[in-house]
């Protein structure tokens, strides 16, 4: 298609449009409480080198210590939430086209 | 070292050389030097960002700080992973979609002006010299390795002009590819590696955790010890976590992948193969520790060097030296924890397996520093000299010289704080370098791409408070002050970060500014959509 110059005011009507503007609520529900949780699970490894020194440095049977143990856990909920927005953007991707099409359509009217 | 291990050498830096080479005709413009056309399909950029990420800092350099410090080593490994949640979810796709060739390109869509553009092309040459001078001292380790007879400078000097070559013929296609060569050959060579340790253990792993444990190796403090211990591995962490996401040479590869579903997927690639790689890097610090010890890991001298070195040593010394000298065959006069991963590979494959291991950690670096002089002379030809000088005027070939001119200039640059430098363990310098981006960077990225009320005064205020307390911080640290350092800790994140989200925020609310909110609508459909990317 022949591109055009989009002004301000479509742009910001576009932003304003209730398809656009669910797509990016549901972005931001998955997307800020899962940054969230990830960076309490994440800081909570130096939080309890601070607080919980001595049980962070206990043994743990199998041998590794409590810190080993937690950092190696990290490595899993670092896949387990990118599996889980794999997933999650699936639906985003194909709402973003939807409206990316109809955009279009008005745009070249 | 044989020659054999310089003809493996030889061939794996040829092999890069023709790569480059043959991109080299390929990528005349500027769209094909820093965006490779936008060709890249997910899973290649995916290889592409891992062969970026896994750099010789992270595979020499953590192997050598797990060797040596067990736990602490491990939580740079970990970081360095889980950091790309982040990156996943709040910038991959935004980015891809909003942006063209820069950072700056990002952060100065809707607060437009000259300055932000200015200010965040600093912060991009700035973050991107340190990562740069610690692959240059990784670089460096290794050719005084394989030379006996080279001196450190000098080594470091040779690493520095081959890189050199590399960027000023190839531009993004060539390091796309190099990358990925690298990386696949990097993940075998630690695969290999890896087996070799295990095999060592019968394949026993609670043979391998007795004897690291035998060490107290899988304790925390022995490299952020003290009592400030704990709040410098809470610096650390944080630094890393965040830095990623402010890196500008693996935020550039978002601007590669023809969509925002590619982006996300070559996240999803990048995740998956650096998590593998970390846990099989952290067996070989761990097999270095125990199978090799850390006494001897560091460059080993032996026949006339050694006895030359011996007689010139303190003469306290020379009797265990000597002692060392007829028990080895080699002395190793510095300990050197870069080293860890070839020398634990010498112990157990010998000299060939050894040659193999540097030889790939080198074309890791050389692979490394092509994506980082890129992203730096994106940063000056692009913003500073084609959109700030120029005002877009000038020609594509105009800015082509600019970009390979300041790839020299980076180079050399880097070559000199190298040689500053040596000996440092490099990771440990990597992880400055994320404290730098995750002050300078993150906060105003984020910020401009998410909060419409975000100026223009709060994102240049923000990068510059990042950058100079960052730095400065550095610059009065233990590391480079020792006992008279004035700030206790080894890294400034846990200070810088908070501090430059804060004076954005604060800036932000102190003066309106209407006209980076009225384009906010265009970049936020624009970011979360697609539309208008390609426009």
């Amino acid at each position: 298609m022949q591109h055009r110059h989009v002004t301000a005011r479509e742009w910001d009507e576009l932003a304003a449009d209730p398809e656009f503007t669910a797509l990016l609520r549901a972005r931001r529900r998955f997307v800020i409480p899962a940054t969230c949780i990830f960076l309490l699970v994440f800081l909570g490894l130096p939080a309890g080198l601070i607080a919980q020194p001595s049980l962070m440095s206990s043994t743990l049977p199998g041998g590794l210590t409590v810190a080993y143990a937690y950092g190696l856990s990290l490595f899993v909920v670092a896949w387990l939430l990118l599996a889980l927005y794999l997933r999650a953007a699936k639906s985003f991707d194909d709402r973003a086209a939807a409206f990316v099409e109809r955009a279009h359509a008005e745009l070249s009217k | 070292m044989t020659q054999a291990t310089l003809v493996m050498f030889g061939v794996f830096v040829g092999i890069a050389l023709v790569i480059t080479y043959w991109a080299a005709g390929r990528s005349t413009s500027s769209r094909g030097f820093y965006a490779a056309h936008r060709e890249i399909s997910g899973a290649q950029n995916g290889w592409a960002i891992a062969g970026d990420y896994m750099s010789g800092a992270s595979f020499l350099g953590v192997a050598g700080l797990v060797a040596f410090y067990g736990f602490d080593g491990f939580l740079y490994a970990a970081g360095w992973l889980v950091a790309y949640v982040v990156v996943l979810l709040l910038l991959a796709e935004p980015l891809r979609n909003a942006g063209r060739y820069t950072v700056a390109d990002v952060i100065a869509f809707r607060l437009g002006g000259s300055a932000v553009r200015a200010v965040a092309a600093l912060t991009t040459l700035s973050v991107t010299l340190f990562y740069m001078v610690a692959q240059v001292v990784g670089a460096g380790s290794i050719v005084n390795m394989l030379v006996q007879r080279l001196d450190e400078p000098v080594a470091i000097a040779i690493a520095g002009f081959l890189m050199i070559i590399y960027v000023l013929f190839g531009g993004m296609l060539a390091t796309t590819w190099v990358q990925i060569i690298k990386g696949i050959l990097l993940i075998g060579a630690t695969m290999l590696l890896t087996v070799l340790v295990l095999l060592h253990f019968g394949f026993s792993l609670p043979a391998m955790v007795t004897a690291v444990n035998a060490q107290q190796l899988l304790q925390p403090g022995h490299y952020f010890g003290g009592p400030q211990g704990p709040l410098d591995t809470l610096s650390l962490a944080l630094a890393l976590v965040i830095g990623t996401a402010g890196l500008p040479h693996i935020l550039m590869r978002f601007f590669t992948v023809p969509s925002a579903r590619a982006a996300r997927l070559s996240v999803g690639w990048a995740m998956g193969i650096i998590g593998i790689f970390y846990l099989l890097t952290t067996v070989v610090g761990f097999g270095a520790a125990t199978i090799v010890g850390k006494e001897h890991i560091g460059k080993h001298v032996t026949d006339t060097q050694a006895i030359r070195y011996i007689a010139h040593a303190d003469p306290q010394q020379r009797p265990q030296l000597n002692a060392d000298l007829l028990r080895d065959g080699y002395i190793v006069p510095r300990e050197d924890s870069n080293l860890a991963a070839p020398v634990l590979a010498h112990a157990l494959g010998g000299p060939l397996m050894a040659a193999f291991i540097a030889a790939v950690a080198f074309s890791t670096i050389l692979a490394v520093v092509v994506g980082l002089t890129i992203a730096a002379s994106g940063a000056f030809a692009h913003d500073i000299w084609y959109v700030l000088v120029r005002r877009r005027q000038g020609s594509d070939h105009e800015q082509m010289l600019v970009a390979r001119t300041t790839a020299l200039l980076v180079g050399f640059i880097s070559i000199i704080l190298g040689i500053k430098l040596r000996g440092v363990n490099v990771a440990f310098l990597v992880g400055l370098a994320f404290a730098v981006a995750a002050s300078a960077n993150v906060p105003a990225l984020l910020l401009s791409l998410t909060w419409k009320r975000f100026t223009r005064f709060a994102a240049i205020a923000s990068m510059l408070t990042g950058l100079i307390v960052s730095l400065g911080l550095i610059a009065v640290s233990p590391e480079v002050l020792h006992e008279h350092a004035i700030f206790p800790l080894q890294n400034p994140g846990v200070v810088s970060i908070p501090l430059s989200f804060a004076v954005a925020v604060i800036a932000t609310f102190l003066r309106r500014d209407k006209e980076s909110e009225a384009n906010f609508g265009q970049l936020q459909v624009r970011a979360n959509t697609g539309l208008g990317a390609e426009l």
